[in-house]
């Protein structure tokens, strides 16, 4: 068990030495250069050029600058923002938190209705709830969510009034950040309202995000239910005489799940690269919006970081995934 | 003479030709017969765009400023899916647009799916070094989002129509470079290809001309799914205001300034959204199908 975790940790090394390369060389790989990247259309006399290259350590060679890059990463240290003047890293602590209460929501959201349906689905192959099911599925797989966000907006915010267009909570509520997931930390506060008001501005934006990964599950869940209930030990348990129930949920249902969790331990890519998009519509403030409004204001420090950290992210992410898998299932284990 | 030949060869069952053989097993399937008319629509539209539209797709009918659809009140049948905020005509944009969409989305599959077929045959058959190597750059790449990928190239490249093509080309590269090599693999010590290369041929003919031709299936189906999302994607940058840059009617940029609207025209966001929904549904049904007839084997696993 303890090899099988060292192997599977040092596979994802070389990945992340390369993540370092591609967000290293992002800045550099951008025509004219950095410094004239930075001060954008306005001139700069040579002299504070020079200064400036100096003072940002870009007159040394590549190499020495990559190990300056790696030794800074190390520390913690993610570069300053251009147009805020504030440590990366501080601002990104401040929004992550945004970020994954918005995914998180979408994850259960996706979950708790794709996973009961694609199971019901598999069950009643080919019956009028397994068509509508699997058409719903295509139809979220297919979805633009950019436009299913303005649709449910239009719907929901602009013509029945029932929910907020944008942001995360209305701005008469000051909230003390504990958690920075503001559901629970309005819960906590004794501010009246505020949890309705917190939870009103997330559930569109769930909705949106959770989408794609809610027809993946389904169809997922689906045809792993199907592999299963053809295996022998499903009629075995059934020649037994055992309550259908007990042998869908007993027998079929734990197997058939272990695929499953590889899929929604994946989605998290999705979910990350969907953030860009329902954080933008619904004027998020998570690390998605911040990324597309870091790359129009050409602040590249905070592009740089956030490929860095969303890479970062997805690589454990799958690392954990991966290793549950090993867990749930021995005979990964043996596996070279 | 050509009677007894047929007398005595008669018991020989007739079998039928793979095409054939790939097209009964394709319309069998109703969904992805009827995807398949909608997308020879839409491409028959984007083909012959400027004859069927009836606008111009960048002329301004300043008189006709968010004139809804003609079913609505108010509506006129000049401009039959109404027109936006400048007053041009919707559906001569979506004709329009559906050009742009639907080839950088075809183009970017191509622009990926040769280099990742090359590279994906190189790993396979150079297992040792150079196959380690392109892997581990794989690795790297599909570590982000095909999006984030794609923003990412974008930031470096600049928006516009051809980066927009390269950015999802290169953002979808890892996806077939695994898939050709997955596929060689298993070909690779299949007993033909021992054969071939006893008989003297040399690498690059064992790689195109013998393997290649058995690892197609996946690839297809593979390429048609990548269709899929590339539209997507494309319109996403578009949004995004990162893809195609207006005035060039593309569906995802037309969607970019309709948030304004919302309230006062909703069919500025209803129209072009439908245009991806449909399109992009039909290509997902359609390679579906495709994979269901050309992979029997994939067929009992959906």
């Amino acid at each position: 068990m303890f090899s099988f975790f060292l192997r599977k940790f040092a596979t994802i090394i070389p990945t992340f030495i390369g993540i370092t390369i591609v967000a290293f060389s992002l800045i550099r790989l951008i025509p004219g250069d950095p410094i004239e990247v930075m001060v954008g259309e306005r001139k700069l006399d040579p002299v504070m050029h020079a200064a400036a290259l100096h003072r940002l350590g870009l007159d040394q060679p590549l190499y020495v600058q990559y190990f300056t890059y790696l030794n800074n990463l190390a520390h913690g240290d993610l570069g300053i923002s251009l147009v805020t003047r504030e440590p990366v890293m501080k601002e990104f602590l401040q929004l992550f938190p945004a970020t994954v209460e918005l995914s998180l929501f979408a994850l259960l959201f996706a979950v708790v209705i794709g996973l009961p349906a694609g199971m019901i689905s598999g069950l009643r192959r080919g019956s009028i709830f397994d068509h509508g099911v699997m058409g719903i599925a295509l139809t979220g797989y297919s979805m633009p969510i950019f436009w299913w966000g303005l649709v449910l907006i239009m719907f929901f915010s602009v013509n029945l009034g029932w929910t907020p267009v944008s942001g995360r909570i209305d701005i008469e509520f000051d909230i003390a950040r504990k958690s920075g997931l503001l559901l629970i930390d309005s819960l906590l506060s004794d501010e009246e309202g505020a949890f309705k008001s917190a939870l009103m501005h997330l559930i569109l934006p769930a909705i949106v995000l959770g989408t794609i990964p809610l027809a993946v599950i389904a169809r997922m869940t689906r045809s792993s239910m199907l592999e299963v209930l053809k295996e022998d030990y499903i009629r075995t348990a059934r020649a037994k005489g055992l309550m259908p129930l007990r042998v869908v949920v007993v027998h079929a249902l734990r197997n058939a799940l272990i695929p499953v969790i590889t899929v929604i331990g994946l989605q998290v890519g999705t979910l990350l690269a969907g953030a860009v998009l329902t954080e933008t519509i619904f004027s998020w403030p998570g690390i998605g919006k911040w990324l597309i409004d870091s790359i129009s204001r050409r602040d590249y420090p905070v592009v740089q970081a956030g490929i860095l950290i969303t890479a970062t992210i997805i690589i454990l992410v799958n690392l954990i995934v991966d290793l549950l898998y090993g867990v749930v299932n021995p005979r990964v284990r043996g596996e070279k | 003479m050509n009677n007894s030949a047929t007398a005595i060869f008669e018991p020989a069952p007739q079998y039928p030709t793979p095409a054939r053989d790939f097209w009964r097993s394709f319309s069998s399937n109703k969904g992805a017969l009827l995807a398949m008319i909608i997308f020879a629509i839409a491409i028959i539209c984007a083909l012959l765009a400027p004859w069927i539209a009836p606008h111009s797709p960048i002329e301004q009918y300043r008189e006709h400023m968010l004139q809804p659809p003609v079913w609505q009140s108010g509506g006129d049948s000049h401009f039959l899916l109404g027109t936006d905020e400048t007053g041009r005509d919707i559906l001569s944009r979506l004709i329009h647009g559906g050009r742009i969409s639907l080839m950088i989305g075809f183009m970017s599959v191509i622009l990926s799916l040769l280099p990742g077929i090359a590279l994906g045959l190189l790993a396979a058959f150079y297992p040792q070094n150079l196959g380690i190597a392109i892997m581990r750059v794989m690795d790297v790449m599909l570590a982000l989002p095909s999006l984030l990928l794609a923003i990412c190239i974008i930031t470096i490249l600049g928006p516009g129509l051809v980066n927009t093509m390269i950015a999802i080309a290169i953002s979808q590269l890892p996806a077939y470079t695994r898939l050709a090599r997955a596929s060689a693999m298993a070909e690779i010590h299949k007993e033909y290809v021992t054969a071939s290369r006893v008989a003297g041929a040399g690498v690059a003919r064992l790689m195109f001309i013998v393997v290649l031709p058995n690892c197609m299936a996946p690839l297809i189906v593979n390429a048609t799914l990548g269709f899929s999302s590339s539209v997507l994607e494309v319109a996403a940058l578009g949004f995004l205001g990162l893809g195609v840059q207006p005035p060039t009617p593309e569906w995802g940029t037309m969607l970019a300034s309709a948030r304004d609207y919302i309230e006062r025209a909703p069919w500025v966001v209803t129209m072009p959204g439908l245009t991806v929904l449909t399109s992009v549904m039909a290509i997902n049904l359609m390679g579906d199908g495709l994979r269901d007839a050309l992979d029997p084997k994939l067929k009992r696993a959906a």
